[in-house]
Protein backbone atom coordinates (compact mmCIF):
# COMPACT_ATOMS: atom_id res chain seq x y z
CA UNK A 1 0.00 0.00 0.00
CA UNK A 2 1.36 3.02 -1.10
CA UNK A 3 0.46 5.57 1.57
CA UNK A 4 2.30 8.59 -0.13
CA UNK A 5 -0.68 8.49 -2.28
CA UNK A 6 -2.83 10.31 0.46
CA UNK A 7 -2.58 14.21 0.04
CA UNK A 8 -1.39 14.60 3.41
CA UNK A 9 -0.83 11.17 4.81
CA UNK A 10 -4.27 11.32 5.74
CA UNK A 11 -3.12 12.76 8.88
CA UNK A 12 -3.74 16.63 8.28
CA UNK A 13 -5.54 16.83 11.19
CA UNK A 14 -2.40 16.21 13.58
CA UNK A 15 -1.39 19.56 12.30
CA UNK A 16 -2.69 21.64 15.59
CA UNK A 17 -3.86 24.39 13.42
CA UNK A 18 -7.22 24.15 14.77
CA UNK A 19 -9.12 26.04 18.25
CA UNK A 20 -8.03 25.11 21.68
CA UNK A 21 -5.48 22.65 20.41
CA UNK A 22 -3.69 21.76 23.54
CA UNK A 23 -6.73 20.81 24.76
CA UNK A 24 -9.08 19.65 21.84
CA UNK A 25 -7.05 17.46 19.48
CA UNK A 26 -9.45 17.18 16.85
CA UNK A 27 -13.04 17.46 15.60
CA UNK A 28 -14.94 14.55 13.78
CA UNK A 29 -18.25 14.75 11.70
CA UNK A 30 -19.81 11.21 10.38
CA UNK A 31 -22.72 10.64 8.62
CA UNK A 32 -24.49 7.24 8.16
CA UNK A 33 -26.30 6.71 4.63
CA UNK A 34 -27.39 4.22 2.87
CA UNK A 35 -28.40 3.23 -1.15
CA UNK A 36 -31.74 2.53 -1.86
CA UNK A 37 -32.45 -0.74 -3.39
CA UNK A 38 -30.01 -2.75 -1.59
CA UNK A 39 -29.99 -4.82 1.83
CA UNK A 40 -28.10 -3.22 4.32
CA UNK A 41 -24.08 -4.27 4.60
CA UNK A 42 -24.49 -6.83 7.02
CA UNK A 43 -27.60 -8.43 5.12
CA UNK A 44 -26.06 -8.02 2.09
CA UNK A 45 -24.29 -10.96 -0.41
CA UNK A 46 -21.34 -10.13 -1.63
CA UNK A 47 -22.58 -9.05 -4.92
CA UNK A 48 -24.46 -6.75 -3.85
CA UNK A 49 -22.09 -4.83 -1.80
CA UNK A 50 -19.42 -5.04 -5.43
CA UNK A 51 -22.49 -3.36 -6.71
CA UNK A 52 -22.75 -0.97 -4.07
CA UNK A 53 -19.43 -0.53 -4.04
CA UNK A 54 -19.23 0.20 -7.75
CA UNK A 55 -22.24 2.64 -7.70
CA UNK A 56 -20.09 4.76 -5.02
CA UNK A 57 -17.24 4.98 -7.16
CA UNK A 58 -19.06 6.44 -10.44
CA UNK A 59 -20.93 8.85 -7.68
CA UNK A 60 -17.36 9.61 -5.87
CA UNK A 61 -15.78 10.41 -9.51
CA UNK A 62 -18.06 13.74 -10.36
CA UNK A 63 -18.09 15.31 -6.72
CA UNK A 64 -15.71 18.07 -6.73
CA UNK A 65 -14.12 17.65 -3.18
CA UNK A 66 -13.39 14.05 -3.91
CA UNK A 67 -11.47 14.73 -7.28
CA UNK A 68 -8.29 14.17 -5.24
CA UNK A 69 -9.25 11.34 -3.65
CA UNK A 70 -7.49 8.02 -3.47
CA UNK A 71 -9.61 4.55 -3.01
CA UNK A 72 -8.03 1.49 -1.27
CA UNK A 73 -10.02 -1.53 -1.28
CA UNK A 74 -9.43 -3.36 2.30
CA UNK A 75 -10.67 -6.39 0.91
CA UNK A 76 -7.51 -6.40 -0.83
CA UNK A 77 -4.79 -4.78 1.74
CA UNK A 78 -2.99 -7.24 3.86
CA UNK A 79 -3.88 -6.67 7.86
CA UNK A 80 -0.74 -4.25 8.61
CA UNK A 81 -2.05 -2.07 6.11
CA UNK A 82 -5.50 -2.43 7.08
CA UNK A 83 -4.44 -1.56 10.88
CA UNK A 84 -2.32 1.41 9.60
CA UNK A 85 -5.59 3.05 8.28
CA UNK A 86 -7.40 2.13 11.53
CA UNK A 87 -4.54 3.65 13.21
CA UNK A 88 -4.45 6.87 11.58
CA UNK A 89 -8.44 6.89 12.81
CA UNK A 90 -9.52 6.72 8.90
CA UNK A 91 -11.63 3.73 8.74
CA UNK A 92 -13.04 1.78 11.85
CA UNK A 93 -12.32 -1.03 13.43
CA UNK A 94 -15.20 -2.64 11.62
CA UNK A 95 -14.63 -1.47 7.95
CA UNK A 96 -10.79 -2.63 8.69
CA UNK A 97 -12.18 -5.93 9.71
CA UNK A 98 -9.69 -6.31 13.04
CA UNK A 99 -12.67 -6.52 15.00
CA UNK A 100 -13.29 -10.15 16.26
CA UNK A 101 -17.35 -10.33 15.48
CA UNK A 102 -16.83 -8.38 12.19
CA UNK A 103 -14.36 -10.31 9.45
CA UNK A 104 -12.91 -8.21 6.41
CA UNK A 105 -15.95 -8.11 3.86
CA UNK A 106 -15.97 -7.97 0.25
CA UNK A 107 -16.32 -4.89 -1.27
CA UNK A 108 -14.95 -2.52 1.91
CA UNK A 109 -13.47 -0.10 0.57
CA UNK A 110 -12.56 3.56 1.23
CA UNK A 111 -11.63 7.16 -0.28
CA UNK A 112 -9.92 9.40 1.24
CA UNK A 113 -9.17 13.06 0.42
CA UNK A 114 -7.86 16.11 2.44
CA UNK A 115 -9.78 15.79 5.82
CA UNK A 116 -12.46 14.11 4.11
CA UNK A 117 -13.47 10.11 3.96
CA UNK A 118 -16.27 7.75 2.85
CA UNK A 119 -15.86 4.46 3.92
CA UNK A 120 -18.16 2.13 2.25
CA UNK A 121 -19.87 -1.16 3.15
CA UNK A 122 -19.21 -0.72 6.88
CA UNK A 123 -22.15 -0.90 8.79
CA UNK A 124 -23.83 1.25 6.83
CA UNK A 125 -23.12 1.39 2.83
CA UNK A 126 -21.95 5.21 3.54
CA UNK A 127 -20.04 6.52 6.64
CA UNK A 128 -19.42 9.90 5.64
CA UNK A 129 -16.43 11.31 7.30
CA UNK A 130 -15.22 15.19 8.38
CA UNK A 131 -11.91 15.67 10.27
CA UNK A 132 -10.27 18.32 11.03
CA UNK A 133 -7.60 19.87 13.77
CA UNK A 134 -8.48 21.03 17.23
CA UNK A 135 -11.96 22.32 18.19
CA UNK A 136 -13.78 22.77 14.94
CA UNK A 137 -17.19 22.00 14.87
CA UNK A 138 -18.70 24.56 12.36
CA UNK A 139 -15.69 23.87 9.87
CA UNK A 140 -16.10 20.21 9.71
CA UNK A 141 -19.87 20.21 9.23
CA UNK A 142 -19.47 22.99 6.08
CA UNK A 143 -17.38 20.00 4.52
CA UNK A 144 -19.63 16.98 5.27
CA UNK A 145 -22.74 18.50 4.24
CA UNK A 146 -21.66 19.82 0.99
CA UNK A 147 -20.03 16.09 0.43
CA UNK A 148 -23.48 14.48 1.55
CA UNK A 149 -25.25 16.64 -0.91
CA UNK A 150 -23.02 15.94 -3.81
CA UNK A 151 -23.30 12.63 -3.21
CA UNK A 152 -26.73 12.57 -2.29
CA UNK A 153 -27.78 13.95 -6.00
CA UNK A 154 -25.50 11.29 -7.53
CA UNK A 155 -26.91 8.51 -5.49
CA UNK A 156 -30.06 7.86 -3.61
CA UNK A 157 -30.21 7.96 -0.19
CA UNK A 158 -32.27 5.62 1.63
CA UNK A 159 -34.71 8.24 3.50
CA UNK A 160 -37.81 7.98 5.03
CA UNK A 161 -40.44 11.15 5.34
CA UNK A 162 -40.94 10.78 9.55
CA UNK A 163 -37.79 8.65 10.38
CA UNK A 164 -35.16 10.66 8.10
CA UNK A 165 -32.07 8.56 6.67
CA UNK A 166 -32.32 4.79 7.72
CA UNK A 167 -29.71 3.12 9.01
CA UNK A 168 -28.80 -0.44 10.03
CA UNK A 169 -28.80 0.08 13.34
CA UNK A 170 -31.68 2.41 14.91
CA UNK A 171 -29.46 4.55 17.17
CA UNK A 172 -27.99 6.46 14.12
CA UNK A 173 -31.87 7.03 12.18
CA UNK A 174 -32.63 10.54 11.82
CA UNK A 175 -29.67 12.77 10.87
CA UNK A 176 -27.30 9.84 10.96
CA UNK A 177 -25.12 11.96 12.32
CA UNK A 178 -21.99 11.99 15.01
CA UNK A 179 -20.19 14.92 16.14
CA UNK A 180 -17.26 14.03 18.19
CA UNK A 181 -14.88 16.06 19.52
CA UNK A 182 -11.49 14.50 21.11
CA UNK A 183 -10.51 15.96 24.09
CA UNK A 184 -7.54 15.59 26.63
CA UNK A 185 -8.65 16.51 30.03
CA UNK A 186 -5.16 15.32 32.46
CA UNK A 187 -6.73 18.04 34.48
CA UNK A 188 -10.04 17.12 35.25
CA UNK A 189 -8.68 13.20 36.03
CA UNK A 190 -5.72 15.11 38.29
CA UNK A 191 -8.47 16.83 40.36
CA UNK A 192 -11.17 14.36 40.35
CA UNK A 193 -13.63 15.95 38.92
CA UNK A 194 -13.91 14.05 35.50
CA UNK A 195 -16.63 11.96 37.08
CA UNK A 196 -19.28 14.93 37.91
CA UNK A 197 -18.28 16.03 33.93
CA UNK A 198 -18.62 12.74 32.63
CA UNK A 199 -22.22 12.42 34.40
CA UNK A 200 -23.59 15.70 33.38
CA UNK A 201 -23.06 14.81 29.87
CA UNK A 202 -25.27 12.21 29.62
CA UNK A 203 -27.57 14.31 30.91
CA UNK A 204 -26.76 16.58 28.43
CA UNK A 205 -27.67 13.81 25.41
CA UNK A 206 -24.09 13.20 24.90
CA UNK A 207 -22.13 10.16 25.72
CA UNK A 208 -17.95 9.75 25.65
CA UNK A 209 -15.87 7.12 24.40
CA UNK A 210 -12.19 6.07 24.32
CA UNK A 211 -9.37 7.50 21.51
CA UNK A 212 -10.63 4.61 18.95
CA UNK A 213 -14.45 5.36 19.76
CA UNK A 214 -17.04 2.97 20.21
CA UNK A 215 -16.03 0.19 22.46
CA UNK A 216 -12.66 1.59 23.12
CA UNK A 217 -10.83 2.24 26.64
CA UNK A 218 -10.23 5.64 27.78
CA UNK A 219 -6.12 5.79 27.67
CA UNK A 220 -4.11 8.55 27.97
CA UNK A 221 -6.85 10.58 29.35
CA UNK A 222 -7.83 11.18 25.93
CA UNK A 223 -12.01 10.99 25.76
CA UNK A 224 -14.34 11.21 22.57
CA UNK A 225 -17.47 13.62 23.14
CA UNK A 226 -20.30 12.64 21.05
CA UNK A 227 -24.02 13.54 20.24
CA UNK A 228 -26.04 10.18 21.75
CA UNK A 229 -29.41 10.33 19.66
CA UNK A 230 -29.93 11.66 16.53
CA UNK A 231 -33.53 11.71 15.83
CA UNK A 232 -35.93 14.26 16.67
CA UNK A 233 -33.00 17.63 16.84
CA UNK A 234 -32.25 19.04 13.29
CA UNK A 235 -28.20 18.86 12.62
CA UNK A 236 -27.76 22.28 13.95
CA UNK A 237 -29.40 22.02 17.16
CA UNK A 238 -27.32 18.98 17.79
CA UNK A 239 -24.44 20.29 17.00
CA UNK A 240 -24.97 23.69 18.78
CA UNK A 241 -25.45 21.68 22.24
CA UNK A 242 -22.35 19.40 21.31
CA UNK A 243 -20.38 23.04 20.84
CA UNK A 244 -21.71 24.08 23.63
CA UNK A 245 -21.35 21.37 26.35
CA UNK A 246 -17.59 20.97 24.94
CA UNK A 247 -16.75 24.38 24.91
CA UNK A 248 -18.11 24.20 28.60
CA UNK A 249 -15.72 21.50 29.52
CA UNK A 250 -12.57 23.07 27.75
CA UNK A 251 -13.20 25.51 30.14
CA UNK A 252 -13.22 23.33 33.27
CA UNK A 253 -10.04 21.83 32.07
CA UNK A 254 -8.34 24.74 31.87
CA UNK A 255 -9.67 25.93 35.51
CA UNK A 256 -8.41 22.88 36.65
CA UNK A 257 -5.56 23.21 35.04
CA UNK A 258 -5.11 26.62 36.96
CA UNK A 259 -5.99 25.03 40.52
CA UNK A 260 -3.29 22.23 39.89
CA UNK A 261 -0.60 24.55 39.04
CA UNK A 262 -1.80 27.00 42.09
CA UNK A 263 -2.10 24.00 45.07
CA UNK A 264 0.21 21.93 43.65
CA UNK A 265 2.51 23.42 41.52
CA UNK A 266 5.61 21.76 42.47
CA UNK A 267 3.98 18.21 42.48
CA UNK A 268 2.53 18.26 39.52
CA UNK A 269 5.93 19.83 37.92
CA UNK A 270 7.58 16.92 39.28
CA UNK A 271 5.28 14.54 37.84
CA UNK A 272 5.28 15.52 34.56
CA UNK A 273 8.98 15.81 34.60
CA UNK A 274 9.06 12.61 35.29
CA UNK A 275 7.02 11.33 32.58
CA UNK A 276 8.99 13.57 30.00
CA UNK A 277 12.21 11.86 31.19
CA UNK A 278 10.52 8.33 30.96
CA UNK A 279 10.05 8.79 27.49
CA UNK A 280 13.20 10.70 26.76
CA UNK A 281 15.21 7.55 28.28
CA UNK A 282 13.00 4.40 28.35
CA UNK A 283 14.11 1.36 26.24
CA UNK A 284 10.96 -0.65 26.46
CA UNK A 285 7.16 0.93 26.63
CA UNK A 286 4.19 -0.53 26.53
CA UNK A 287 0.96 1.50 24.52
CA UNK A 288 -0.44 1.97 27.60
CA UNK A 289 2.94 3.52 29.04
CA UNK A 290 3.36 5.57 26.44
CA UNK A 291 0.01 7.06 25.96
CA UNK A 292 0.31 7.44 29.95
CA UNK A 293 3.03 9.66 29.76
CA UNK A 294 2.32 11.46 26.51
CA UNK A 295 -0.25 12.58 28.12
CA UNK A 296 1.49 13.97 31.30
CA UNK A 297 3.87 15.17 29.09
CA UNK A 298 0.75 16.78 26.69
CA UNK A 299 0.04 18.89 30.24
CA UNK A 300 3.14 20.14 30.73
CA UNK A 301 3.45 21.44 27.26
CA UNK A 302 -0.13 22.99 27.79
CA UNK A 303 1.25 24.42 31.09
CA UNK A 304 3.85 26.01 29.37
CA UNK A 305 6.72 23.84 32.03
CA UNK A 306 8.10 22.59 28.31
CA UNK A 307 8.40 25.36 25.80
CA UNK A 308 10.24 23.56 23.36
CA UNK A 309 7.77 20.48 22.26
CA UNK A 310 5.01 21.15 19.23
CA UNK A 311 1.86 20.00 19.99
CA UNK A 312 2.12 18.49 16.63
CA UNK A 313 5.14 16.48 18.00
CA UNK A 314 3.26 15.07 20.17
CA UNK A 315 -0.06 14.50 18.02
CA UNK A 316 2.48 12.58 15.87
CA UNK A 317 3.74 10.43 18.71
CA UNK A 318 0.26 9.31 19.96
CA UNK A 319 -0.08 8.03 16.24
CA UNK A 320 3.07 6.71 15.06
CA UNK A 321 3.91 4.77 17.90
CA UNK A 322 1.32 2.17 17.83
CA UNK A 323 1.84 -0.90 16.81
CA UNK A 324 1.13 -1.40 12.97
CA UNK A 325 3.16 1.80 12.52
CA UNK A 326 5.66 0.88 14.02
CA UNK A 327 5.99 -2.60 12.15
CA UNK A 328 5.40 -0.78 9.11
CA UNK A 329 8.39 1.46 9.92
CA UNK A 330 10.26 -1.42 10.85
CA UNK A 331 9.41 -3.12 7.61
CA UNK A 332 8.31 -6.21 9.38
CA UNK A 333 6.29 -7.74 11.60
CA UNK A 334 7.14 -7.70 14.94
CA UNK A 335 6.42 -9.32 18.30
CA UNK A 336 5.12 -7.60 21.28
CA UNK A 337 8.25 -6.84 23.09
CA UNK A 338 9.90 -6.15 20.07
CA UNK A 339 6.97 -3.61 19.14
CA UNK A 340 7.69 -2.25 22.83
CA UNK A 341 11.19 -1.88 22.24
CA UNK A 342 10.85 0.15 18.81
CA UNK A 343 8.02 1.93 20.31
CA UNK A 344 10.49 3.30 22.86
CA UNK A 345 13.30 3.78 20.74
CA UNK A 346 10.52 5.90 18.50
CA UNK A 347 9.81 8.14 20.89
CA UNK A 348 13.04 8.53 22.03
CA UNK A 349 14.50 9.57 18.76
CA UNK A 350 11.11 12.02 18.03
CA UNK A 351 12.05 13.51 21.61
CA UNK A 352 16.09 14.10 20.98
CA UNK A 353 15.52 15.82 17.65
CA UNK A 354 13.00 18.55 19.36
CA UNK A 355 15.19 18.47 22.72
CA UNK A 356 17.02 21.33 21.80
CA UNK A 357 17.49 23.48 25.47
CA UNK A 358 14.66 21.19 27.08
CA UNK A 359 14.71 21.86 30.49
CA UNK B 1 -23.72 -6.45 31.30
CA UNK B 2 -23.99 -8.47 34.39
CA UNK B 3 -23.59 -6.11 37.85
CA UNK B 4 -20.07 -5.86 39.05
CA UNK B 5 -21.47 -6.20 42.71
CA UNK B 6 -23.67 -9.10 42.81
CA UNK B 7 -23.26 -10.63 39.42
CA UNK B 8 -26.93 -11.49 39.53
CA UNK B 9 -28.60 -8.59 37.57
CA UNK B 10 -28.31 -6.54 34.54
CA UNK B 11 -25.93 -3.62 35.24
CA UNK B 12 -27.73 -0.63 34.37
CA UNK B 13 -25.81 2.06 36.49
CA UNK B 14 -22.43 2.85 34.40
CA UNK B 15 -20.09 4.68 36.84
CA UNK B 16 -16.57 6.23 35.99
CA UNK B 17 -14.53 6.49 39.06
CA UNK B 18 -10.61 7.99 39.69
CA UNK B 19 -8.50 6.45 41.75
CA UNK B 20 -4.48 6.85 41.40
CA UNK B 21 -5.05 9.21 38.28
CA UNK B 22 -6.50 5.99 36.33
CA UNK B 23 -10.01 5.75 35.39
CA UNK B 24 -11.99 2.82 36.34
CA UNK B 25 -15.46 2.36 34.85
CA UNK B 26 -17.93 0.05 37.36
CA UNK B 27 -21.11 -0.93 35.97
CA UNK B 28 -24.04 -1.82 38.69
CA UNK B 29 -27.44 -2.90 38.50
CA UNK B 30 -30.13 -0.19 40.22
CA UNK B 31 -29.92 -2.10 43.74
CA UNK B 32 -26.55 -2.48 43.90
CA UNK B 33 -25.97 1.39 43.16
CA UNK B 34 -28.76 2.23 45.72
CA UNK B 35 -27.23 0.24 48.42
CA UNK B 36 -24.06 2.21 47.69
CA UNK B 37 -25.57 5.69 47.54
CA UNK B 38 -25.09 6.16 43.56
CA UNK B 39 -28.34 8.51 42.91
CA UNK B 40 -30.19 6.65 39.69
CA UNK B 41 -32.22 10.16 38.71
CA UNK B 42 -34.55 8.89 36.22
CA UNK B 43 -33.87 11.82 34.05
CA UNK B 44 -30.37 9.79 33.40
CA UNK B 45 -30.96 8.18 30.18
CA UNK B 46 -29.70 4.55 30.65
CA UNK B 47 -27.94 2.62 27.55
CA UNK B 48 -30.78 3.06 24.47
CA UNK B 49 -30.14 0.65 22.63
CA UNK B 50 -30.44 -1.91 25.89
CA UNK B 51 -34.17 -0.55 26.24
CA UNK B 52 -34.83 -0.87 22.74
CA UNK B 53 -33.65 -4.20 22.68
CA UNK B 54 -35.64 -5.07 25.58
CA UNK B 55 -39.00 -3.55 23.96
CA UNK B 56 -38.23 -5.36 20.92
CA UNK B 57 -37.84 -9.03 23.41
CA UNK B 58 -41.72 -8.18 24.72
CA UNK B 59 -42.62 -7.61 21.34
CA UNK B 60 -41.84 -11.21 20.71
CA UNK B 61 -45.09 -12.21 22.17
CA UNK B 62 -46.74 -10.63 19.98
CA UNK B 63 -48.29 -12.37 16.62
CA UNK B 64 -46.43 -10.17 14.87
CA UNK B 65 -43.32 -11.96 15.59
CA UNK B 66 -43.34 -14.13 12.89
CA UNK B 67 -43.53 -11.63 10.21
CA UNK B 68 -40.58 -11.11 7.60
CA UNK B 69 -39.61 -7.99 5.82
CA UNK B 70 -40.53 -7.95 2.23
CA UNK B 71 -37.34 -7.16 0.75
CA UNK B 72 -34.31 -8.64 2.85
CA UNK B 73 -36.56 -11.13 4.66
CA UNK B 74 -35.65 -9.91 8.12
CA UNK B 75 -37.77 -10.88 11.14
CA UNK B 76 -38.32 -9.35 14.30
CA UNK B 77 -35.93 -12.44 15.47
CA UNK B 78 -33.45 -11.46 13.34
CA UNK B 79 -33.17 -7.91 14.67
CA UNK B 80 -33.05 -9.35 18.43
CA UNK B 81 -30.18 -11.23 17.42
CA UNK B 82 -27.86 -8.22 16.03
CA UNK B 83 -29.61 -5.25 16.99
CA UNK B 84 -29.67 -4.41 13.27
CA UNK B 85 -32.12 -4.50 10.19
CA UNK B 86 -31.47 -5.84 7.68
CA UNK B 87 -32.64 -3.56 4.94
CA UNK B 88 -34.69 0.60 3.96
CA UNK B 89 -37.80 -1.63 3.65
CA UNK B 90 -37.82 -3.30 7.46
CA UNK B 91 -38.34 0.32 8.40
CA UNK B 92 -41.96 0.35 6.41
CA UNK B 93 -42.34 -3.50 7.56
CA UNK B 94 -42.11 -3.39 11.15
CA UNK B 95 -43.88 0.78 11.16
CA UNK B 96 -45.77 0.63 14.45
CA UNK B 97 -43.62 -1.62 16.53
CA UNK B 98 -40.28 0.90 15.09
CA UNK B 99 -42.07 3.76 15.69
CA UNK B 100 -42.59 2.97 19.23
CA UNK B 101 -39.28 1.92 19.62
CA UNK B 102 -37.54 5.27 18.06
CA UNK B 103 -38.77 7.17 20.28
CA UNK B 104 -37.39 5.19 23.77
CA UNK B 105 -34.07 5.41 21.99
CA UNK B 106 -33.89 8.95 20.62
CA UNK B 107 -37.34 10.35 22.82
CA UNK B 108 -38.72 10.94 19.78
CA UNK B 109 -39.59 9.44 16.66
CA UNK B 110 -39.88 12.35 13.79
CA UNK B 111 -36.73 13.49 11.65
CA UNK B 112 -36.60 17.22 11.94
CA UNK B 113 -33.30 17.28 10.80
CA UNK B 114 -31.92 17.80 6.65
CA UNK B 115 -34.74 16.62 3.96
CA UNK B 116 -33.98 14.60 1.38
CA UNK B 117 -35.35 14.47 -1.93
CA UNK B 118 -34.10 11.20 -4.08
CA UNK B 119 -32.35 12.41 -7.49
CA UNK B 120 -34.09 12.08 -10.87
CA UNK B 121 -34.06 7.94 -12.14
CA UNK B 122 -32.50 9.20 -15.80
CA UNK B 123 -29.52 10.25 -13.73
CA UNK B 124 -29.29 7.47 -11.17
CA UNK B 125 -29.73 4.87 -14.16
CA UNK B 126 -27.07 6.54 -16.40
CA UNK B 127 -24.27 6.67 -13.20
CA UNK B 128 -25.31 2.80 -12.43
CA UNK B 129 -24.71 2.07 -15.61
CA UNK B 130 -21.99 4.06 -16.07
CA UNK B 131 -20.41 2.39 -13.00
CA UNK B 132 -20.72 -1.03 -14.15
CA UNK B 133 -19.35 -0.54 -17.80
CA UNK B 134 -16.42 0.98 -16.10
CA UNK B 135 -16.05 -1.30 -13.82
CA UNK B 136 -16.07 -4.34 -16.70
CA UNK B 137 -13.49 -2.18 -18.54
CA UNK B 138 -11.05 -2.05 -15.39
CA UNK B 139 -11.62 -6.04 -15.53
CA UNK B 140 -11.46 -6.66 -19.27
CA UNK B 141 -7.74 -4.54 -18.93
CA UNK B 142 -6.82 -6.71 -15.93
CA UNK B 143 -7.38 -9.84 -17.97
CA UNK B 144 -5.78 -8.62 -20.97
CA UNK B 145 -8.94 -8.52 -22.82
CA UNK B 146 -8.69 -5.82 -25.01
CA UNK B 147 -10.47 -6.25 -28.21
CA UNK B 148 -13.72 -5.90 -24.99
CA UNK B 149 -11.99 -3.22 -23.36
CA UNK B 150 -11.91 -1.20 -26.99
CA UNK B 151 -15.70 -2.19 -26.99
CA UNK B 152 -16.54 -0.92 -23.35
CA UNK B 153 -14.38 2.48 -23.84
CA UNK B 154 -16.67 3.57 -26.85
CA UNK B 155 -19.74 2.57 -24.94
CA UNK B 156 -18.91 4.63 -21.84
CA UNK B 157 -17.76 6.98 -24.26
CA UNK B 158 -21.13 8.03 -25.85
CA UNK B 159 -22.74 8.26 -22.39
CA UNK B 160 -19.98 10.81 -20.86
Amino acid sequence: MDLSLLPDGGVGWLDASGAHSDIVLSTRIRLARNVEGYAFTGRARDGERLRVLSQVREAVGSVSSLHQSVMYRLDELPPTARALLHERHLVSKELAGLDSQHPLRTGAAVFLADGLGVMVNEEDHLRLQALRSGFALQEAFAAIDKLDRDLGARLPYSFHNEFGFLTACPTNVGTGMRGSVLIHLPGLVLTKEIGKVLASLQQMGLTYRGLYGEGSEVVGNFFQISNQTTLGRSEEELLDQLLRVVGHVVEREAEARRVLLRDAGYIIEDKLWRAYGTLRYARSLTFDEAMNYLSGVRLAVGLKLISTLSVYTLNKLLIFSQAAHLAFAEGRALTESETNLARARYVRKALEEEAGSVG
Amino acid sequence: MLCDSCRERDAEVHLTTIENNAVHQVHLCDRCAAERGIETPAAMPKHPLGEFLHAAHEQAAAPTDSARCTFCSTTMADFRATGRWGCARCYSNFEAGIRELLRRVHGNHRHVGRAYNVPMSETLERAAVLGELKDRLRRAVESEQFELAADLRDRIRVME
